[in-house]
């Protein structure tokens, strides 16, 4: 896949983890797993990349006798995930129109 | 490997980053072995999980700016030379006067070894002088025909003559010794300079 595509694809995986509630590096990992693996040297630079653009936002909590980052999805974030729901579908119909050129022959 | 080996080494690997990267990335490494291990997993086990540090250092370094690196090879040295240059000209007032000072002193101990010597040769010459001119006494008296101032004058003649053939070969032992002292003092001063180089 086009590494220009596959880290904005990413973006969008990681930010959906922490959607519903706030997660940590782990637990992203874990909820990941079924659908894509994910290493923990591309998560970090994912969550930096998305912390520095104000998609989320970082705190920790003490768990266990240490300290746990745990993320936070801002309003930016979570409009991130709206727009590419509709990008996808741009990207859909751009993938029926190149299939059809297939069924054709 | 155990979780302190792993972070250890991950330092090592990650020596030409930013200490606060670093330092970030150990934080976060460490959290997800240690999420792990509650997990279930053993520490051996987690960090195996986790990957090889070979290969994070490799990725981490390849997603690192070579501004950034470059930068961070740099900086020490630069930063260095930004003090001292800092530190010459907050400390110039200080420092040239100091200079100075001991330029002086330097010199002010060759003139002192120096005047020794001049005014040791100035006795020397006084002393010639004054025979010649006792002799010079001398020979007007016994043309004159004074016996007594005659003698009187001879002998005083002779007796700074013989004193003053005496200091010669002192006044010129002196002069060597000063040379000598000279070339100590120097080499002194030299050594002082060697010194420095060395403590840098």
């Amino acid at each position: 896949m086009d590494i220009q595509m596959k880290r904005g694809l990413l973006d969008v995986c990681v930010l959906a983890a922490i959607k519903n509630e706030d997660s940590y590096g782990y637990k992203i990992i874990k909820d990941m797993k079924p659908y894509i693996e994910l290493s923990e040297s591309t998560l970090y630079t994912i969550l930096k990349r998305l912390e520095m653009a104000g998609l989320l936002t970082v705190w920790s909590a003490e768990h266990g006798g240490r300290l746990r980052k745990y993320y936070h999805i801002t309003a930016a974030g979570l409009k991130r995930i709206d727009d590419f729901k509709e990008e996808w579908r741009e990207i859909e119909s751009i993938y029926r129109f190149v299939t059809r050129e297939d069924a054709r022959r | 490997m155990n979780k302190q080996e792993f972070l250890v080494r991950l330092q090592q690997g990650l020596a030409g980053l930013p200490q606060d990267d670093v330092t970030e990335r150990m934080v976060f490494y460490s959290e997800m072995i240690d999420d792990r291990v509650e997990d279930g997993l053993t520490e051996e086990e987690a960090v195996a999980q986790v990957g090889s540090v070979d290969d994070i250092v490799a990725q981490i370094i390849q997603e690192t700016p070579i501004t950034k690196l470059v930068r961070e090879a740099v900086k020490p040295k630069r930063s260095l030379r930004a003090w001292e240059i800092v530190l010459l000209v907050l400390g110039s007032p200080l420092w040239i006067p100091l200079l100075v000072a001991a330029f002086a002193i330097v010199l002010s101990i060759y003139v002192v070894i120096w005047a020794v010597i001049i005014s040791l040769w100035a006795v020397e010459l006084a002393l010639a002088l004054s025979s010649l001119a006792c002799m010079a006494w001398g020979f007007m008296s016994v043309i004159r025909g004074d016996a007594l101032q005659a003698t009187a004058a001879f002998g005083a003649g002779f007796v700074l003559a013989g004193v003053s053939i005496l200091l010669f070969y002192g006044c010129l032992a002196a002069s060597k010794g000063a040379v000598a002292l000279t070339k100590k003092v120097a080499l002194w001063i030299k050594s002082l300079f060697i010194k420095k180089e060395d403590g840098r």
